[in-house]
């Protein structure tokens, strides 16, 4: 006969059919990711827009498009800073430029590249080493607003003494300040560093394959999926890389569990850079 | 003593470091709940903590992966600068979500998300601190039927966080070091 049920389980039943609408209606599949995350975000969503439960939630989002926005700013953690663990970009100038180094043009990828942190820090490294012109860099995201605010390129002023010491940290060989201008409590980071970038709007959930990248840096991204949609991604990027190319993943992200682990070389271990194989 | 046991959750702040030694080391080796931890550390330095109580413990001891899966007998430090959370299927996640209450790890993160995956079966445990982290996670643990134990804040190097939990979790019960960590043995 009918059973109460109690109030966790109603609430992951609406969590499921919410997620399922999502996907349903405006294509955004938040279905594989990691749920004890997802739902703490959508908790923090339904309290601070007001809603009493997720099913009053769902059928606002489904009726109002305006509101999808609203709602991706919880489900998408927008987090980042430049040159973010300054090892790892150092590892890369170190390690990885010295390969790039010997071709003569170079594809690289920001996957969830946020607001634009670590494709900057990228651009200025290529730069610093005599490789921006002969590369094309390609930063993609699924949050709108994120990939507006990475083309506009501004920052909040307080986060960039933060970002000049990673910077120095890294291995800079040039002051940070060189490339951006200052005011009203902001920065603009100058415009020729766009110079040879591509955003676009691209989910490794749904989308496909980018092709004959020579580096893909994709950090923070992966630790939000299971372990299913972590494959998919790493599958995604294997075959968008370059034979020997390479990938780069966040600081608490590996190829260890992965399905294809056996495709990549750790190249440097500690900071995660992995280089596909030849064969 | 609850049999229903299935994990053990612990937060700690400052002062972690002696009050963590006086009950990790003294688990038995043959110890059948994983235990996760998060302590409040700098984001700027790398966590050492795994590596120092993995010498002093019979039980293992390890930082903490992403979508590893969750093991008996096991203590797992959140890394420093990432959440630690359970998932439903018994498997950890780390996050890069905004910290909470200036803090990543954040022990309100892990104990919620702990309280949802394992329900009456958690142990939670606050320790000395000087914030409020781990008051609202034991209140979820708390209502989610699982068992809530906070260090005496009057004998605990920083007594606020304690103090914070049992504000928020009057049926908490208030133990000694040595009491909670009699209380795992026998858990
Ligand atoms: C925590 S941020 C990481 C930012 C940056 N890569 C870093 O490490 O500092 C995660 C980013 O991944 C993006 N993201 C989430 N799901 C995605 C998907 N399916 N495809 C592409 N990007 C995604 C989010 O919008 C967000 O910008």
């Amino acid at each position: 006969m009918t059973e109460i049920q109690p109030a966790e389980k109603v609430e992951d039943i609406e969590i499921r059919l919410l997620l399922e609408a999502l996907y349903i209606t405006y294509h955004y599949d938040f279905r594989n990711y990691s749920i004890a995350s997802i739902k703490r975000r959508l908790r923090q969503a339904r309290e601070q827009m007001g809603f009493a439960n997720f099913s009053a939630l769902q059928e606002r989002v489904m009726h109002e498009p305006d509101m999808l926005p609203r709602l991706l700013r919880y489900l998408t953690v927008q987090v980042s800073e430049m040159f973010r663990d300054p090892s790892y970009f150092r590892a890369l100038r170190e390690k990885v430029v010295p390969h790039l180094r010997t071709y003569p043009s170079l594809k690289v990828w920001v996957a969830g590249c946020s607001g634009g942190e670590e494709l900057y820090s990228l651009v200025i490294l290529f730069r610093e080493e005599g490789l921006e012109e002969r590369t094309i860099f390609y930063a993609t995201d699924i949050n709108q607003e994120a990939l507006h605010v990475a083309e506009s390129g501004i920052f909040a002023l307080d986060r960039v003494r933060l970002f000049t010491e990673n910077h120095r940290n890294s291995g800079g060989k040039s002051s940070l300040s060189d490339y951006y201008q200052a005011a009203y409590g902001r920065v603009s980071f100058d415009k020729t560093l766009r110079r040879n970038v591509v955003f676009s709007d691209h989910s490794l959930v749904t989308d496909a394959v980018f092709a004959e990248m020579h580096l893909i840096s994709c950090r923070n991204v992966l630790i939000y999926f299971n372990r299913s949609l972590q494959d998919r991604a790493v599958g995604l990027f294997k075959d968008s890389l370059v034979r020997k190319g390479f990938l780069g993943l966040g600081a608490k992200e590996s190829l260890r569990f992965s399905r294809y682990a056996g495709a990549f070389d750790e190249f440097v271990r500690e900071e995660k850079i992995y280089q596909k194989r030849g064969a | 003593m609850t049999t229903k046991a299935e994990a053990v959750v612990v937060g700690a702040s400052a002062g972690a470091l002696e009050a963590l030694s006086a009950i990790l080391p003294a688990l038995p080796r043959e110890f059948r709940l994983p235990v996760m931890v998060v302590v409040h550390v700098p984001s700027d330095r790398r966590s050492v903590l795994a590596e120092l109580f993995q010498a002093k413990c019979r039980v293992q001891v390890r930082e903490a992966d992403d979508k590893e899966p969750i093991a008996g007998g096991t203590v797992y430090f959140a890394p420093s600068d990432y959440h630690l959370l359970v998932e439903p299927d018994k498997s950890l996640s780390l996050s890069s979500d905004e910290p909470v209450l200036f803090s990543r790890p954040s022990i309100d993160v892990l104990f919620e998300s702990a309280a949802d995956a394992y329900g009456e079966g958690l142990v939670a445990i606050v320790l000395t601190g000087a914030n409020e982290d781990g008051a609202k996670g034991m209140r979820a643990v708390l209502d989610l039927g699982g068992v809530a134990l906070v260090q005496d804040p009057d004998r605990a190097f920083a007594p606020a966080m304690p103090q914070a939990a049992i504000r928020l979790c009057p049926s908490a019960r208030v133990m000694a070091l040595e009491e909670i960590a009699m209380y795992l043995q026998k858990v």
